[in-house]
């Protein structure tokens, strides 16, 4: 199949960037979307220009390093779908596709479709974590987890850190991604200790990274990757008022 | 050179016991003063630094992807093993240690596959109390199952994302320590090369991939935690990361590579399906306990799956290895495959794959359990191929997925230079020819938790009166300028090829001569194609862009750089080894019905491999492996 691609290009934070077009003619309909970048590459490299930067490793759609506006969607057409693992049967022969960096004020540019994240890594620092040290935990079966409970809490923990819930949210918010870590936290006995300090930390944290406020459009969910629930900022907002009432305990 | 195991004394029970009553430590107000650096953010990677931070040493924590939370541990889908026999089925430490080393054909030290076993007990527990959701029984009681290989339930699981969330406990707690500020954490940088100072490791150099700027860490230690180079063969389940540079430029320093022609072969992977693609992705080994493996009993087969009848269907590991059947070890399971296919008995458009059935599963189980079990592997699987495996079998195929080989190291995981450490896969350690599933992940934890925090101190009790380490010190000027001269010289040779070009044509190189199958001829022939085509890349490769900004291509080239050297040396590795075991099947060494035979009169020892200079032959170096507890058998799954 053919297609038209306009690709943002930006050489680095300070300088302007552009919608450039490239075409590309004859793509095998099972090519990856990322598979397609590296044809592209490919190409401009043997023409002596330089290649698209974009980030990606696991190509199986676990790490979160890959991400991308496709057409103004994050992560592309598909719902719960990674870009490395979206293909290019999800697209038309001859269709223009136009692909952006996921874009945020908390997120900068780093050049092309790359952008820095580390202010994810900031709000797990801040307290997304049992502080447990290693080397000297207690026996694993001494409490019991339900199943059903495990079960939630990996709904929760699932998330990917890839940032589509942040680009994709009109306020580019980050309550979808901190909400999930607070509530696999929350929802296991391990994390219950911590739960208030937890919860007011992270939630200072990100409000500090530049953020925007979550005003319930629910966009995120729609857009993540993991399929991680909105309900998880409902219960973040309910630990953080619970966490307030009675105090840092 | 002679090498020294360290393998303390007494009974195999009491080794790791009497090694940490008799380590030496380090008073928590030194600690302040010594200095580590840990390269990899993965299980390995991430355990210790955070261990080590905890501890109050100053840590220096480098990964290469943006965030430590993306180091390749992530990927790891079925599970991790510990012999905790919640099941009662008669699992414990010793019957894991001999699993694992029987599973290893044999070839790796019984101290530390012993040590493994038994710190996998406490992984657990590590874990659980890190807030890692694994999966539970009904009453609450963590929950297991069995894996590739082995007869009793010692695989713990996340659902398929195993790794996912044991890497996000060793994150969380590696970032708990960042918020401390007892480690510093670097990001986008990439480790080029070891400083090495009157014999000892004592910093890297490494490459900020954000500026391309070049910069000098020192340290009292350096561990490399840099996972597996799988991805030398290109296709393989590994993230397009991966490499073994922080190893071989370690190597060059003067630390031994042991095994590195032992990679595993995984059987269930995806098949490749046109020469764009860059990667295969892994379909978990836990659906091998439910799924059934076969291929068309008549050649050149053209009807689907689905309108084979049963008695056209050849289950060939259920009927050449009736104990085991599907869950036959991944060597044996890998090697029956490319047997088939090779024979002609291959499906799928390249007729490179073969099938892995559920309709038997889900006709007895209900096709909402099979859902719960392996849904978001149908998931992934429709997602990729575009097909329903819940209507009709999955196509899977080998692919190139762990290196067993990696950094020699001691009973202390001390690479042959004083002060470097290397953990999780990539130093060469506890499995032996072939690894059993769900051990790496472990393998990578226990090094990080539990092993190196006593190693290392007792490595640094001595380095307390070191004082801080320079880096104006000469080594550091000539080892950075080495790297920017490598750089420099990437840049400018502009030829007409990609790096990926190179990195492809080397892959099938070592797939055909060096991966499944090997013999002397193809190993002698794949060695000078080797040589020719690095020759030519450094002649003809292109590499846009600059040096001192962004630039993929550059970190790309500079990776494949390294395995054409890796690739050699794994070359001879497998050249020198007349006998077959486990990841290694040299054709000529083989029982008349295509089993693998092992020679232990001559071959029970590790090759360490001692490098020469460029472009000379390696120097092999012999570790004798000697056996006190448990005799090597043939193994057998028959
Ligand atoms: C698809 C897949 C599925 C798997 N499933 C399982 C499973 O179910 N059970 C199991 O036990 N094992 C499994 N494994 C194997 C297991 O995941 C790995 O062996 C293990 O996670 C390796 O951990 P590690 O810490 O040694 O390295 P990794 O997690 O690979 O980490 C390597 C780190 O090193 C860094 N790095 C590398 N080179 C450099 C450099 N030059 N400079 C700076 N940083 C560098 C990287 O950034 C990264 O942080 C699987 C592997 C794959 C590929
Ligand atoms: S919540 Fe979803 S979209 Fe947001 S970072 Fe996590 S996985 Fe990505
Ligand atoms: S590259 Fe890892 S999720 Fe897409």
């Amino acid at each position: 199949m053919d297609l038209h691609l306009k690709i943002w290009r930006q050489k680095d934070g300070k300088t302007k960037g552009k919608l450039v077009n490239y075409d590309l003619k004859e793509l095998n309909s099972h090519m990856s979307f990322l598979e397609m970048l590296d044809t592209l590459n490919e190409k401009l490299i043997t023409e002596g220009e330089e290649p698209v930067e974009f980030d990606h490793d696991c190509r199986e759609g676990i790490c979160g390093q890959c991400g991308m506006m496709i057409n103004g969607l994050a992560h592309g057409p598909l719902k719960n779908t990674t870009t490395c693992q979206l293909h290019l049967r999800s697209f038309k022969d001859g269709e223009t596709i136009v692909i952006e960096p996921f874009r945020a004020e908390a997120f900068p540019i780093k050049r092309d479709l790359k952008v820095d994240r580390s202010a994810f890594d900031r709000i797990i620092s801040s307290g997304g974590f049992v502080s447990i040290n290693t080397g000297q935990a207690p026996d694993a079966t001494a409490i019991a987890v339900t199943h059903q409970t495990a079960e939630e809490a990996f709904d929760s923990a699932a998330c990917i850190g890839c940032g589509a819930c942040v680009a994709t949210c009109k306020n580019a918010s980050a309550a979808l991604f901190t909400s999930a870590k607070i509530t696999h936290m929350v929802l296991l006995p391990q994390g219950k200790e911590e739960r208030s300090k937890r919860v007011i930390d992270m939630v200072k944290q990100m409000d500090s990274e530049l953020f925007g406020h979550c005003s319930n459009t629910e966009a995120c969910e729609v857009e993540c990757p993991q399929g991680i629930s909105v309900l998880n900022i409902a219960r973040m907002n309910y630990e953080y008022s619970r966490a307030l009432f009675f105090g840092k305990k | 050179m002679m090498l020294d195991s360290k393998i303390p004394q007494g009974p195999l029970e009491q080794k790791w016991t009497n090694y940490k009553k008799t380590a030496k430590l380090v008073n928590p107000a030194n600690r302040k003063k010594l200095d580590v650096i840990v390269v990899g953010t993965g299980l390995a990677g991430s355990s210790i630094a955070a261990s080590l931070g905890e501890m109050g040493y100053n840590v220096k924590s480098f990964c290469f992807q943006d965030s430590p939370r993306r180091a390749h541990s992530v990927a790891g889908q079925g599970g991790v093993n510990a012999a905790k026999n919640y099941k009662n089925d008669g699992d414990s430490v010793y019957r894991m240690f001999v699993d694992t080393l029987k599973g290893g054909d044999f070839r790796a030290r019984e101290a530390n596959v012993y040590r493994m076993a038994e710190c996998s007990l406490n992984l657990i527990d590590q874990a659980v109390a890190q807030g890692v959701p694994f999966g539970r029984e009904y009453g609450g009681y963590l929950n297991n199952r069995s894996f590739g290989g082995v007869q009793v339930s010692r695989t713990f699981y996340a659902r398929g994302q195993t790794g996912q969330q044991l890497l996000l406990g060793a994150y969380q707690a590696l970032m708990r320590q960042v918020g401390k500020k007892t480690i510093e954490l670097f990001s986008r940088h990439e480790m080029l090369d070891l400083v090495v100072i009157d014999g000892k490791a004592r910093g890297v150099i490494v490459r900020n991939l954000d500026t391309g700027e070049i910069e000098r860490h020192a340290a009292h230690a350096v561990v490399l935690a840099t996972g597996g180079y799988g991805k030398i063969y290109y296709l393989s389940t590994l993230a397009m990361g991966c490499n073994g540079s922080a190893i071989w430029r370690a190597h060059k320093k003067g630390a031994l590579m042991a095994s590195p022609s032992w990679i595993q072969v995984h059987p269930t992977s995806l098949p490749q399906s046109g020469d764009y693609q860059s990667k295969l992705t892994l379909m978990s080994e836990s659906l091998r306990n439910d799924g059934r493996i076969w291929v068309p009993s008549k050649e050149n087969e053209t009807r689907a799956a689905n309108d084979i009848p049963e008695n056209e269907r050849d289950y060939y590991l259920e009927r050449r290895y009736p104990a085991f059947g599907n869950l036959a070890p991944r060597d044996i399971s890998s090697r029956a495959a490319k047997e088939r296919i090779d024979a002609g008995f291959g499906i799928g458009p390249l007729k490179n794959a073969v099938y892995l059935d559920f309709s038997k599963a889900i006709k007895e189980q209900g096709k909402e359990k099979i859902q719960e079990k392996y849904g978001n592997l149908f998931d992934m699987y429709l997602k990729i191929t575009g097909y329903d495996a819940y209507q009709e079998p999955m196509m899977i195929s080998p692919s190139a997925h762990f290196s067993m080989g990696g950094l020699w190291v001691d009973y202390e995981l001390m690479t042959t230079i004083p002060g470097l450490f290397a953990l999780g896969e990539a130093n060469f350690a506890d499995h032996g020819a072939n690894r059993l599933g769900a051990n790496s992940l472990l393998q990578a934890s226990v090094d990080g938790y539990f092993i190196a925090p006593y190693t290392i101190a007792n490595y640094l009790s001595n380095e307390i009166h070191t004082g801080k380490i320079s880096t104006e010190d000469p080594a550091f000027e000539k080892a950075e300028n080495a790297v920017k001269q490598q750089v420099e010289n990437l840049i400018n040779i502009n030829g007409t090829k990609t790096v990926d070009h190179y990195h492809k044509t080397l892959g099938k190189l070592l797939y055909d001569y060096c991966g499944l199958a090997r013999n002397e001829k193809g190993l002698k022939y794949a060695i000078q194609e080797i040589q020719k085509l690095k020759a030519e890349f450094y002649r003809n490769v292109k590499v846009s862009g600059q040096g001192n900004s962004m630039n993929t291509e550059l970190e790309k080239a500079g990776r494949v750089a390294d395995y054409f050297e890796i690739g050699e040396l794994m070359c001879y590795d497998a050249l020198t080894r007349n006998e077959s075991c486990g990841a290694h099947f040299r054709e000529e060494y083989q029982t008349p019905d295509g089993e693998a035979l092992r020679n232990d009169n001559e071959f029970q020892f590790i090759s360490a491999w001692a490098w020469t200079g460029e472009n000379k032959e390696p120097e092999l170096i012999k570790e004798p492996l000697v056996f006190e507890e448990v005799q090597p058998t043939v193994r057998s799954y028959k």
